[in-house]
């Protein structure tokens, strides 16, 4: 298995191609189609789209605050290849390549940016959870669906993810303890994109890097070029079989950078360099992945019509959200309980009175 | 029926539960081998494996943070915090994710889970051990807190609470884990969450309790019969959702109210009582309702609890004061 390859103690990072597309580790290229290589990165430009035109959005004040993904869509894009249907996917809230392979839709992401809960209901993604603010939070619910499988005896697997500023809360540790205690079948993914908000994962944690925490656990942990899909994709390949056979969680450190802001509310270059920004750009996990096809002559596609096509796409899906149902006050209160309290029913009773009496008024 | 303590009560409860329901699972600090540290889970382990009934490590916010996920998933995790003052690592959970999984996503995934701890004072325990956090819990919008004070509704309201489809906080009155023996029925039976009980009809005051303080009630009713005054006396046994119908209709009736808690006084269960009678029952109110609570202090450890319990001779002095009034 590759993670005994990568020992986190000796700091070595997984990686499969450099910084311009050449294959560095032949031997560990997963035996991948063409046609899953060509998927992958449209998967990834589709995610970059959708990110670009969220923030757009945003800044157009028809969207409230929205962490985007830029940078690091080759973790959650290649995580939504291996991921199966019934796998379970517990999210924090930057795998949006990932969220889109369970079957969420742009449609619901807006709708959630907008406020409006109905775009936590994913209505299509099957064992997909919410996405989780609190931070590390999510890690635990990602170790309690372990040991369900477990204990129904169900062939399925939990992706989960966390950033690395998640790794210093405390859930953290309980979450690998507990897995790693359960033998649940739990893969979990920090992506290491360098920042926490505002300060940098040196901060963070003396560890070497994060992959080592998994020491602590007594389970396998992995730093892998995040921002190389080929890495990505073997890494999540080999850590699914070999959860699935029994052998309890995995940690892997998906070491990437986050290009844009924490999100639309914050500004990077007050915490960061641009020569650092620089540097990054060209680990750009969509440019490597594009030098690596051009090597092979595998992309012949109309790159520019492609991003008009997904343009268009995410415009109706953002216009549906727009146009989506107005929230109605039985929305405050109807999901608080399966079975409603009377009280409940009562404080909304007597706010629709309120709400009578504006109507009168007019 | 049988004669069972609070403790076997709840025993029971949880034994017929995991005959009937796979689903339902039993873990936590030393809840499995050794049967909790109160034994509330004793012999469970033995009978129903060690998939079902275990120990977990030593973390609260993991113990509910993971009944989340298999919550989410198709079980029905029944989870132990050891002690009240130890239930606070698992707050970030319960108000985060156990509360509002089901609002969060708009009814795809609700969390029928049962989180229980021993609470209270009044057995000369180590610091943290005596604590009546109820008033957190029942802040909590998503959650439905529950507090038997008898063997029988320990049973009928834990069996409620684990068919619950929603998340119920169970707290356990420890002082009278096996201070109270009972006639309790074999067989299954529920409790309604949601309903309080008139324990003893009354004139001229409404008295309100839960837990271990309805045994202290009881005895200060006594007192107060002696004196000619005619108490009501009501359990709660359900904090949120609270059955204001049950208590305005005897505030009413009597108009006088006076509630007894072990918790601090402020912002508390009590608080929340008498701004429902404010609200509800304003016109037929004759005295001032009064809170017979704890100080806004911290729970003395054993040598000074006794100034923060109430007695029945404390009760019944605030009861005859209000009568009096």
């Amino acid at each position: 298995m590759i993670f005994s390859d990568f020992d986190p103690k000796e700091d070595k990072i997984f990686r499969i191609i450099d910084n311009e597309g050449v294959t560095v580790n032949a031997e560990s290229m997963p035996d991948i189609s063409n046609e899953t290589i060509i998927k992958a990165y449209k998967d990834m430009l589709f995610a970059r789209t959708a990110d670009n035109m969220a923030v757009s959005y945003q800044r157009q004040g028809r969207m409230f605050t929205y962490p985007p993904n830029i940078g690091q869509e080759a973790i959650a894009v290649a995580a939504g290849i291996i991921v199966k249907d019934n796998d379970w996917l517990v999210p924090a809230f930057r795998e949006m390549g990932a969220w889109l392979a369970k079957g969420v839709s742009m449609k619901e992401i807006f709708l959630y940016y907008m406020g409006n809960e109905e775009g936590n209901n994913f209505k299509n993604a099957n064992h997909m959870l919410p996405f989780a603010v609190p931070i590390g939070t999510q890690l635990l619910h990602a170790a309690g669906i372990g040991y369900t499988i477990n204990y129904l005896k169900k062939e399925e697997a939990v992706f989960t993810f966390i950033g690395d500023g998640g790794t210093s809360e405390g859930d953290f540790a309980e979450a690998l303890n507990f897995a790693s205690v359960w033998k649940a079948p739990v893969i979990f993914t920090v992506q290491n994109n360098q920042y926490a908000i505002s300060v940098p994962v040196k901060n963070q944690t003396k560890s070497k890097n994060i992959a080592i925490k998994s020491y602590a656990y007594g389970i396998p942990g992995i730093k892998v070029d995040g921002n190389d899909f080929f890495a990505m994709y073997s890494v999540y390949e080999q850590a699914r079989e070999y959860t699935r056979a029994g052998n309890g969680p995995v940690l892997i450190e998906a070491y990437t950078y986050r290009k844009g802001a924490h999100t639309t509310s914050d500004d990077p270059s007050k915490y960061r360099s641009k020569e650092e920004e620089l540097e990054w750009e060209k680990a750009d996990p969509l440019a490597r992945m594009k030098k690596f096809m051009d090597k092979k002559s595998l992309w012949n596609e109309n790159e520019d019509e492609l991003i008009e096509k997904y343009k268009n796409d995410i415009d109706q899906q953002f216009t549906e959200a727009e146009n989506f149902t107005p929230y109605q006050l039985d929305d405050v209160f109807r999901y608080m309980y399966v079975d409603m309290p009377e009280d409940l029913k009562k404080q909304k009773a007597e706010y629709e009175k309120f709400l009578k009496w504006v109507e009168e008024k007019k | 029926m049988s004669v069972m303590t609070l403790v076997q009560a709840l025993n029971n409860a949880f034994d017929i539960k995991l005959a009937e329901d796979k689903n339902v699972v039993l873990y936590g600090e030393d809840v499995g081998f050794e049967g909790g540290v109160f034994r509330v889970t004793e012999g469970l382990q033995k009978k129903y494996g060690a998939e079902r009934v275990f120990d977990t490590p030593l973390a609260e916010s993991a113990i509910v943070g993971t009944a989340v996920g298999m919550a989410v998933s198709g079980l029905r995790p029944v989870v132990e915090l050891q002690f009240d003052g130890f239930s606070y690592p698992a707050f970030d959970q319960i108000i985060s994710h156990v509360s509002r999984m089901h609002n969060r996503t708009r009814g795809k995934y609700n969390v029928p889970v049962v989180i229980r701890f021993p609470y209270g004072g009044g057995i000369n325990a180590l610091e943290h051990h005596s604590e009546s956090p109820e008033a957190f819990y029942a802040h909590i919008p998503g959650v439905k807190v529950v507090i038997p004070s008898t063997p029988h509704d320990a049973k009928g309201l834990m069996i409620s609470a684990i068919e619950s489809d929603d998340p119920v906080i169970f707290m356990e009155p420890k002082r009278i884990y096996r201070a109270i023996k009972q006639e309790v029925a074999d067989e299954k039976f529920t409790i309604p969450i949601g309903k309080a009980k008139v324990l003893t009809e009354g004139t001229d005051v409404t008295v309100i309790a839960y837990g271990a303080m309805i045994r202290e009630c009881q005895k200060a009713l006594v007192m107060a019969k002696e004196s000619g005054i005619s108490a009501e006396l009501i359990d709660l046994r359900t904090i949120y959702p609270i059955d204001k119908e049950t208590i305005i209709r005897s505030v009413e009736k009597t108009g006088r109210m006076v509630i007894v808690a072990e918790a601090p006084s402020g912002f508390s269960v009590g608080a929340e009582l008498i701004a429902i009678a404010n609200e509800e029952a304003f016109l037929h109110l004759e005295a001032p309702p009064k809170r017979v609570m704890g100080f806004d202090t911290i729970v003395p450890l054993a040598k000074g609890e006794h100034f923060f319990m109430q007695t029945q001779e404390k009760i019944f002095y605030e009861i005859e004061r209000t009568v009096k009034f």
